[in-house]
């Protein structure tokens, strides 16, 4: 890996503990984003969305089109605000591309939920989770064809700068992914007091109630959806800034796979609850960094790349014991 | 007015639930939809709010006009919309929210005199304004009741569907759901009042009708129903020699049968 600024300092364990710290709530921060996509699609339309994973890495890849190619995704004509050959993007024109990146992921989660999942809605739960995972599959290949080999890289304006606090050395990138995360997670939060938020959570507890009271189930359907999608994007994007093992891009390696590391984090902390996605992305990343700094005198016992099955096993253990989660409903219906 | 002209509904495209209904529910007027299970009482309120759909059903015949238009399997927003509100049986509330979350649910469609409508709702539902920010769950089964009405009249309707709304409450809670419902006909809104409760129904009704096995097979105002023979042995109970109740140990079922069954 190209990180330099991952080889952890050698100076006192004080500044390890805490570059270990920013790092686990960096990788959380990401963990929350895409937990709470899986969330709010699952409390609105009780589906399983196994289309996650390639919903964000697309929400991504539009960002690499947008500011590295300084194209629009399907348009002929080019991105006015792309920097020009050789020159980094201002920040902000990185997150205007950041917020027009997420508008296009919104727009592909509401296509999807009108021709794929709108039809189904009165069938069984597990066939519109395996409309879901068919969905996966067929957008996956165009990730894989859009992405070079090598990469595409996001244009971050700060790169893999990093602050040194007492010898502890933070790179940029965690506390934007810090701060990115806690916007996000307070818009979800106070989404769910709105108008549009209550009638959301009325449609998740009783569908048929809810018509009864007016309330258009489709269009709630198609927000969560778009909401979804956005913010699992969002949580590609902030994946593929430098010091996260993509390195700055959006990688064919990493990148479609980050949706299944978040199975841990929904299923800690209960697959309907927004409080479960933030607790439980934060849990299970803490885990996995600590166990990987923590326990690395072990490595020739434990195997390299040990710390990513913690989570897994911190799931296996939560099923046992808590099968619905912290902060899930325990009569949760069945898929 | 709402309108019913021989409904036909299907659930599954087999069961024939309702086989030709009629029913008027003239402006102003409290009716009451007697009939015992399966009699088909919850499914014309689905039929009339649009709710079929959910239950795999559809109407095959006849027509639902309201205030003279159609609105027979319009979408269960726009039928809200128009001035149309279910109280659904056995409650539905959203037990997991609030009951101002539940009432804001209710006003959905009716965003723009919501404050108005929510302190018109306090005033009929004082214990509900006490316990305002109460998880719905935990309420009582009568505030429950009341939660129900309370968040169908958010939307403001003109025409107000009670679907067994005395369904498991004690006698004293229902004698107050009642006066309720009598006050909020006061108040210029029609109701629709679907009870196997015959008694606490057509106490309040204007008009009466009784169904059996999906058609109507009698109706009248409401006093004369009270005062028929055939309600009152088989709806309230009562068996002529002066209202005593009667020992089953005298029963003999093939005396007396249902004039209307012929």
């Amino acid at each position: 890996m190209i990180n330099a600024t991952l080889q952890l300092a050698q100076a006192g364990s004080g500044a390890t503990f805490v570059q270990t710290l920013t790092k686990a709530l960096a990788l959380g921060s990401v963990y929350v984003l895409i937990a709470l996509g899986f969330v709010i699609i699952f409390k609105a339309t009780q589906v399983l969305n196994f289309a996650a994973g390639a919903l964000s890495m697309a929400g991504a890849m539009f960002m690499t089109i947008l500011i590295s190619d300084g194209g629009f995704p399907l348009l002929p004509f080019d991105n006015p605000l792309a920097p020009a050959e050789g020159e980094t993007a201002s920040i902000a024109v990185f997150f205007v591309h950041v917020l027009i990146a997420l508008a296009l992921a919104a727009i592909l989660g509401l296509v999807i939920e009108r021709l794929t999942i709108r039809p189904m809605v009165g069938q069984p739960l597990f066939a519109m989770a395996v409309i879901t995972l068919g969905i996966e599959i067929a957008i996956r290949p165009f990730n894989l064809d859009a992405t070079a080999l090598e990469g595409r890289r996001l244009g971050v304006p700060w790169g893999a700068d990093s602050w040194v606090w007492g010898g502890a050395v933070v790179p940029k990138s965690y506390i934007v992914a810090m701060v990115i995360a806690s916007i996000a997670g307070a818009s979800v939060l106070f989404f769910f007091r709105t108008k549009l938020g209550v009638a959301m959570r009325a449609v998740a507890f009783d569908q048929e109630a809810a018509m009864a009271q007016g309330i258009n189930v489709g269009r709630v359907f198609a927000i969560a959806w778009a909401m979804g999608t956005a913010l699992a994007a969002l949580g590609a994007i902030v994946y593929g800034m430098a010091p996260f093992p993509p390195g700055g891009s959006v990688s064919q390696e990493i990148h479609p796979l980050l949706a299944l590391r978040v199975l841990p984090v929904i299923v800690l902390g209960g697959l309907d609850s927004v409080a479960g996605a933030i607790y439980g992305g934060l849990i299970i990343a803490t885990a996995e960094v600590f166990a990987g700094q923590y326990l690395s005198q072990w490595n020739s016992t434990l195997g390299s790349g040990y710390s990513t099955i913690v989570p897994y096993l911190v799931m296996l253990f939560m099923l046992l014991v808590k099968p619905y989660g912290l902060f899930g409903t325990p009569e949760i219906r069945r898929v | 007015m709402l309108e019913i002209a021989n409904l036909e509904v299907v659930y599954n495209e087999v069961i024939l639930v309702l086989r030709g209904l009629s029913i008027q529910v003239p402006n102003g007027q409290i009716v009451a939809l007697l009939g015992s299970n399966g009699a088909g009482k919850t499914t014309t309120a689905r039929a009339i709010t649009g709710l079929l759909d959910v239950h795999e059903g559809k109407t095959t015949k006849g027509s639902i006009t309201w205030n003279g238009a159609e609105i027979t399997e319009h979408l269960p927003a726009k039928i809200v919309e128009s001035g149309i509100s279910q109280v659904m049986e056995g409650r539905r509330i959203f037990a997991e929210l609030t009951v101002d979350e539940n009432l804001s649910c209710g006003a959905f469609t009716n965003r723009a005199n919501m404050d108005a409508n929510y302190d018109r709702v306090m005033e009929i539902f004082p214990r509900l304004k006490e316990r305002h920010s109460a998880v719905a769950g935990y309420l009582s089964g009568g505030e429950q009741q009341m939660l129900a009405i309370a968040r169908a009249l958010m939307a403001e309707p003109k025409l107000l569907i009670l679907d067994e709304p005395s369904l498991g409450l004690a006698p004293m809670l229902i004698e107050q759901i009642r006066d309720i419902i009598v006050d909020i006909n006061k108040q210029g809104v029609s109701v629709l009042l679907i009870e196997q409760n015959a008694m606490m129904a057509l106490s309040i009704a204007d008009f009466g009708y009784v169904m059996e096995s999906g058609k109507i097979v009698m109706d009248g105002p409401a006093q004369k129903l009270l005062n028929d023979e055939d309600v009152q042995e088989f709806y309230l109970g009562l068996h002529g020699d002066g209202g005593e109740r009667k020992s089953f140990r005298d029963v003999k079922h093939y005396k007396r049968r249902k004039r209307w069954l012929s």
